[in-house]
């Protein structure tokens, strides 16, 4: 154990924050401000990578297939929303529920259907291949940028709720959308666009997170369950528990993947240590949840009173 | 999302009409939607190809296809063996997809007494107790991959090991496999959780211990996320890199040449030499426009082996306990792409297991044959086995 290994570690962690954050910063906005829970927000990730890696095979070209990636995202999340959201938002949990987990399955039998069941190949561009040594130890550029991206991303995200008239009806919303319609603003139009932002950004994390893991056909149903605890643990509407709760669990998932196991071999036989240290780390986060709910049921960045 | 497809050849109907004998019915099962579905799709291909290329018959007799998506699910499975049996009256069985999906099949195929062939799968307690006279394992006890890369890193004189696999049985099996013929040091043995999608804290971890090798056992997409991660940061090529499951012609579409350098063991590839071999990948790249897997060559093989045992009886299939002996005794004649093929007491093959390595050729990533790292092997199990 020694202090490179725990910085890369922790890069590691800001890395793993960055995309889940990209991904629950949506999610938490439509459940929030639309009381609306969107099982099919990991479609949306699964669109935008296999979108943003068939642009990319095609032009060659990073941004042009992260524009493409996000502007499908979004398009998709705006039929989503105009076919399946908008006639359930007076319904019941439930009902969502069961609406968009058919589209969870749609989308994955649609993405065999187009793309086949083969996982697809993607490849990092050129430019950004490889690793530079970072505090002693080698680590791939790509990753670096991934957190790059994520850091703008949240600051504009920062800026667009805290600094604009949009987000200000947003945060509005977030409290009492019916209040917000009565006073005279256009609440379906915000929604729409609201909806549109989450699927867009949801799918930026599916084409940054193409090369990594495998663009396959149900790649964003394991993903949507991290989302999920991420804006539990954030508070939910929340954009600033979103990015916080994101990078704590994050980085609480990658140290305890590393280092669980070897604290624990302090006390414990060694083989017994890496068994329970791995079971143990792999619970970490649901363990986090199950706290915060029992302490702060509305989240750690949520007052109270709601 | 039960999908069925049945497929019938005719073998001209004139001939059928004359033909005294009953058709030969067979189920086949698998996985065909969801992530995993590539593999069962692949088994399918590789069948149907095989029947086409006997004219649509084994021996003199007319075949008849009956083919159900197990969805993964064991129970699902369960229902498709007691639909077959009951109302299909199939006189095979082919496919029987993963080994959780084989394990809950089991009871009902035991019972029916017609030959199973698992082109899949081959857990451990099939292998040992739990064999049974009409079930057959034609792809591979679970371990064996793993068994022969333990001991290809142990020939190559590798001092230290470095393990990691899922956390789930086949997980523990496998590395159980690799620690049965490797005897160097084991640095660390690392169990991920099955979900797990990144693992750059395990592989930071790995690069601080620093072991001469590397084995790992990641089916499918995660094989995938593992390989382009390794890469990524900077350790393909440097780190002598060992795998089951992570590299296979289905993996290595999505890869190309981020897998080049790994190395893994299989007992088949595509560029096995021999005739059937070269006869089977030529046809079923035309057929289907990319490599077969070696789940296709496995379903290639049921269906040689089944026309050969259907010759051995004479067409005359309904005698359940001569059409399983013919299969038997045909596993160690039929022609196999994997060149060498043999049944063992416990019906799970005697094949040999090769190391290749996948290696770039110009922009294109391609398949070399290392070495046979056992001959003939036999799997573990087999004198937990009661059959003779």
């Amino acid at each position: 154990m020694n202090s490179s290994l725990f910085l890369s570690q922790l890069l590691n962690g800001l890395q793993l924050g960055v995309l889940l954050f990209l991904l629950s910063s949506g999610l938490t906005l439509i459940f929030g401000i639309m009381n609306f829970i969107n099982l099919a927000h990991g479609s949306l990730y699964m669109v935008g990578a296999f979108i943003g890696a068939a642009t990319y095979n095609a032009s060659g070209s990073f941004l042009f297939s992260v524009a493409a990636a996000m502007a499908s995202a979004a398009i998709v999340g705006a039929l989503i929303e105009h076919l399946v959201a908008r006639p359930l938002y007076r319904y019941d949990h439930l009902y969502q529920v069961l609406a968009t987990f058919g589209l969870m399955m749609f989308f994955n039998e649609l993405a065999i259907v187009i793309w086949g069941n083969r996982p697809y190949f993607v490849e990092i561009p050129q430019f950004i291949r490889g690793a530079v040594t970072i505090f002693g130890a080698p680590y791939p550029v790509y990753r670096l940028l991934i957190i790059a991206i994520g850091i703008v991303v949240a600051f504009g995200a920062w800026f667009l709720i805290q600094r604009t008239r949009f987000g200000m009806l947003t945060r509005a919303g977030a409290t009492s959308s019916a209040m917000v319609s009565v006073l005279g603003v256009n609440i379906d139009l915000l929604k729409k666009a609201l909806f549109m932002l989450g699927a867009a950004l949801s799918g930026l994390a599916g084409t940054l997170a193409g090369p990594i893991l495998s663009v396959q056909s149900g790649m964003g149903d394991p993903v949507l369950i991290l989302a999920l605890v991420v804006i539990v643990v954030g508070g939910i509407g929340s954009i600033r528990g979103a990015l916080f709760a994101a990078i704590v669990i994050a980085i609480i998932d990658t140290l305890g993947r590393a280092y669980l196991p070897f604290l624990l071999g302090l006390v414990l036989p060694p083989s017994a240590a890496n068994t329970t240290g791995n079971a143990v780390a792999s619970m970490l986060i649901y363990i986090l949840m199950a706290f915060v709910l029992a302490f702060r049921p509305h989240g750690i960045m949520v007052s109270a009173k709601r | 999302m039960k999908k069925v497809t049945s497929a019938v050849f005719l073998a001209g109907s004139v001939l059928a009409a004359a033909s005294a004998h009953a058709d030969v019915t067979v189920g086949f099962s698998g996985v065909m939607s969801g992530p995993a579905a590539v593999l069962g799709q692949d088994q399918h291909d590789g069948f149907m190809l095989a029947i086409e290329q006997l004219g649509g018959k084994f021996g003199d007799q007319k075949v008849n296809v009956v083919s159900e998506d197990d969805q993964l699910k064991p129970d699902v499975g369960a229902q498709i063996m007691q639909k077959f049996i009951e109302r299909d009256k199939v006189d095979a069985i082919v496919g029987l997809g993963f080994s959780n999906v084989l394990m809950a099949e089991l009871r009902r195929v035991k019972e029916s007494g017609v030959p199973a062939l698992a082109t899949n799968a081959g857990p451990a307690p099939v292998a040992g107790k739990l064999c049974s006279k009409n079930l057959f394992g034609l792809a591979w006890q679970n371990d064996t991959m793993s068994e022969a890369m333990g001991q290809y890193v142990q020939d190559l004189g590798l001092k230290s090991a470095y393990l990691m696999a899922p956390s789930y049985q086949a997980g523990k099996d496998k590395l159980g496999g690799f620690k049965r013929y490797y005897k160097g040091k084991i640095v660390k043995e690392v169990y991920t959780p099955l979900g797990q999608l990144d693992y750059s804290a395990e592989i930071s971890n790995l690069q601080a211990a620093k072991p001469d090798a590397l084995f790992v056992f990641y089916p499918g997409g995660l094989g995938i996320n593992f390989v382009r991660q390794l890469g990524q940061a900077g350790l393909m090529g440097h780190l002598p890199f060992f795998s089951e499951g992570a590299i296979d012609s289905n993996t290595l579409v999505a890869l190309k040449t981020q897998a080049a350098g790994s190395i893994y063991g299989a007992t088949w590839s595509p560029v096995l030499d021999n005739a059937q071999n070269k006869k089977f990948v030529k046809a079923f790249q035309e057929k289907y426009g990319h490599t077969p897997s070696e789940y296709a060559a496995n379903a290639y093989d049921a269906a040689y082996l089944l026309d050969a045992a259907v010759r051995k009886v004479k067409g005359n299939v309904s005698d359940r306990a001569a059409f399983v002996a013919a299969v038997k005794e045909a596993g160690s004649t039929f022609p196999t792409v994997r060149g060498k093929f043999a049944f063992n007491t416990n019906n799970m093959p005697i094949q040999n297991v090769y190391a290749f390595k996948a290696v770039k050729e110009g922009d294109q990533i391609a398949v070399k044959k290392l070495a046979t790292v056992f001959t003939d092997h036999q799997d573990a199990y087999v004198s937990k086995c009661d059959l003779k």
